[in-house]
């Protein structure tokens, strides 16, 4: 074939088979894709600079909304960070909680990843049992914390909430459920020939690629490199903790999942010993409100990878800078690699397999009107006006449809 | 007793492998020398020229098995931008390698033959901070939108949103 068979074609930002925009250029000859270029960026809302203009405190809960599956991920990495410059000494109760919200946090990103590979693969019966299943671990986070997602747990110096005896007792028992459906899926993807046959040899990652790449988070541990900061930097309680780090050589699709799943038993284990070891005492230190001059760097195994914050204080209630790191843009470059000699019909599922956040990634918008003036905050309906404003501008007007479908809604 | 010990050994770490960066660093670069600090257990920081970046980061590479770019920082500092390149090490160590690149004017050489997916980080200070990288491989720009005007850094202090003027057509 010469390169004139070549055929370049966009996939995205908006596309049906993207859940987040990203632009892809994928160059195929046949069914086959040679090479794939990667255009970012769509979901940068400034927040870098968002930080700088706060205070410690509100560019906490702005952080955790950085992404809204590892909320509590983004929090915790920026706190600790803050926590580090400022010398706060955080209580033990206050850490084994933090610590117990990440792993819960890890569970339902897992379950919420199971489902979506389910349904990249045209498996969807897998989506709704690990959606179902999930809800579990949702209620669970809702009642610890008050919110299914971007949980505001944290706080500079702990956290906000304390678990009662009753909660501990929940805690247990919900993950005595998971632990039974995460052991189905374990033994599924062994034997559902859907999973295997779908997933093996798809999105190939070597070893080596996984290191020049310095690739990050399951997508790595799939392909043997045993990286994990939760053990290579320990944080919070991770070195009280007996854990292993899941990995394998398979170094594909399946290998991620069969990770994923191996890691979610592990952090069952290590829910018990949390709930089991909690000890006695305050959950939170009390934190200043002006955090004194210094920088320092905080590490994060989100459940996608590491995620990398640095925070510089310069003596006042507002950082100088904050930087954010997020897995997926380390391992988008993995992508293109993983995409190359693969189906174009894979291209979805391979993607999916690193478990993208672009909205991580991307990070720092702020809300723009028409006259550029930031912060105002629209209501539904005035949303839908302006939608229908900007179609009617464009002459696409539905007024007609919708007055047939009121008269034709009367009818029946 | 030996618990004890061990939690003796926690409380002041020793610190062994980080002695022993800082001592293979100025060993094979002795202008480093008094530059290299550690600032607790598995944090390193370098003061490194722009000039001898490269070299100190390819030591630190294959040298002191440091494999990994986390990211690279940009700052402002007020006459000029500040870089840290964060490396790690499969044992945790983060060894920050602090540089300089002025505010107009060639910023240091891009280290994408060595570290293939830096480019996204290079072109975030690229973008943000009006850092010039030398030669950078030709891409799409990376966070900013394409229409984004020339010349303005949104994270240099001194820029502020005012200075964006939005187009009414593309509001």
């Amino acid at each position: 074939m010469s390169d004139q068979d070549v055929v370049k074609i966009p996939l995205g930002p908006q596309h049906p088979a993207l859940k987040e925009p990203g632009n892809f250029t994928l160059s195929l000859k046949g069914e086959l894709i040679t090479e794939m270029g990667i255009r970012l960026g769509y979901n940068h809302r400034g927040i870098e600079k968002a930080c700088e203009q706060r205070s410690y405190l509100n560019d906490l809960y702005l952080l955790e909304r950085i992404c809204g599956i590892c909320s509590h991920s983004h929090s915790t990495a920026y706190v600790q960070a803050v926590e580090e410059i400022a010398g706060i000494q955080v209580p033990p109760r206050g850490l084994y909680l933090r610590t117990l919200i990440a792993e819960l946090e890890r569970v339902h990103s897992h379950l919420l990843w199971l489902g979506v590979a389910g349904h990249e693969i045209g498996f969807d019966t897998l989506l709704m049992y690990s959606w179902r299943d999930r809800e579990v671990v949702m209620d669970l986070l809702a009642a610890l914390t008050g919110n299914r997602v971007n949980y505001g747990y944290n706080t500079i110096g702990g956290v906000r909430r304390d678990v009662t005896d009753e909660q501990k007792a929940d805690v247990l028992k919900a993950t005595d459920i998971l632990e039974e459906r995460t052991k189905y899926y374990a033994h599924l993807a062994g034997q559902e020939l859907t999973l295997t046959k779908r997933l093996k040899d798809v999105g190939r990652l070597s070893k080596e690629d996984v290191l020049r790449l310095g690739v990050t988070g399951p997508t790595a541990r799939a392909s043997g490199v045993k990286r994990d900061i939760r053990k290579d930097d320990p944080y919070a309680i991770y070195s009280e903790l007996d854990f292993d780090v899941v990995s394998n050589e398979h170094c594909d699709v399946f290998g991620r999942t069969l990770v994923r799943v191996g890691e979610l038993l592990q952090t069952y284990k290590m829910i018990r010993q949390m709930i089991a070891q909690l000890p006695d005492g305050p959950i939170a230190a009390k934190a200043p409100r002006k955090i004194p001059k210094g920088q320092a760097i905080s590490r994060y195994e989100a459940p996608r990878g590491e995620d990398f914050h640095f925070v510089r204080g310069n003596g006042t209630d507002k950082p100088e800078r904050v930087k954010v790191r997020a897995p997926t843009l380390v391992n988008m470059q993995a992508v293109a690699q993983m995409m190359k000699g693969g189906q174009l019909a894979d291209m979805p599922i391979t993607l999916a397999a690193i478990d993208p956040c672009f909205s991580c990634t991307d990070r720092m918008i702020e809300l723009q009107d028409e006259l550029g003036n930031s912060g105002q905050v629209y209501s539904w309906s005035q949303v839908r006006e302006i939608g229908i404003r900007h179609y009617r501008e464009r002459g696409i007007d539905f007024s007609d449809l919708s007055k047939r479908l009121a008269n034709w809604r009367e009818r029946i | 007793m030996s618990s004890e010990n061990n939690a003796e050994t926690a409380a002041t770490p020793a610190l062994e492998s980080e002695k022993l960066v800082q001592q293979r660093l100025e060993a094979a670069f002795p202008e480093l020398s008094g530059k290299v600090t550690i600032q607790r257990v598995r944090r390193v920081w370098a003061e490194v020229s722009m000039e001898r970046l490269h070299d100190v980061l390819t030591h630190a590479k294959d040298q002191l098995n440091f494999p990994m770019l986390c990211t690279i920082t940009g700052t402002d500092e007020t006459t000029h931008l500040g870089l840290m390149y964060h490396l790690a090490s499969d044992s945790g160590i983060v060894l920050t390698l602090v540089t300089t690149a002025p505010k107009d004017g060639p910023g240091p050489q891009t280290v994408t033959p060595y570290f293939p997916h830096a480019d996204l980080y290079e072109r975030e200070v690229v973008d943000l901070l009006g850092v010039n990288i030398q030669g950078l491989p030709e891409g799409s720009r990376y966070p900013l939108p394409d229409g984004w005007p020339e010349g303005q850094f949104p994270l240099r202090k001194d820029w502020t949103r005012d200075m964006l003027e939005v187009p009414k057509e593309n509001a």
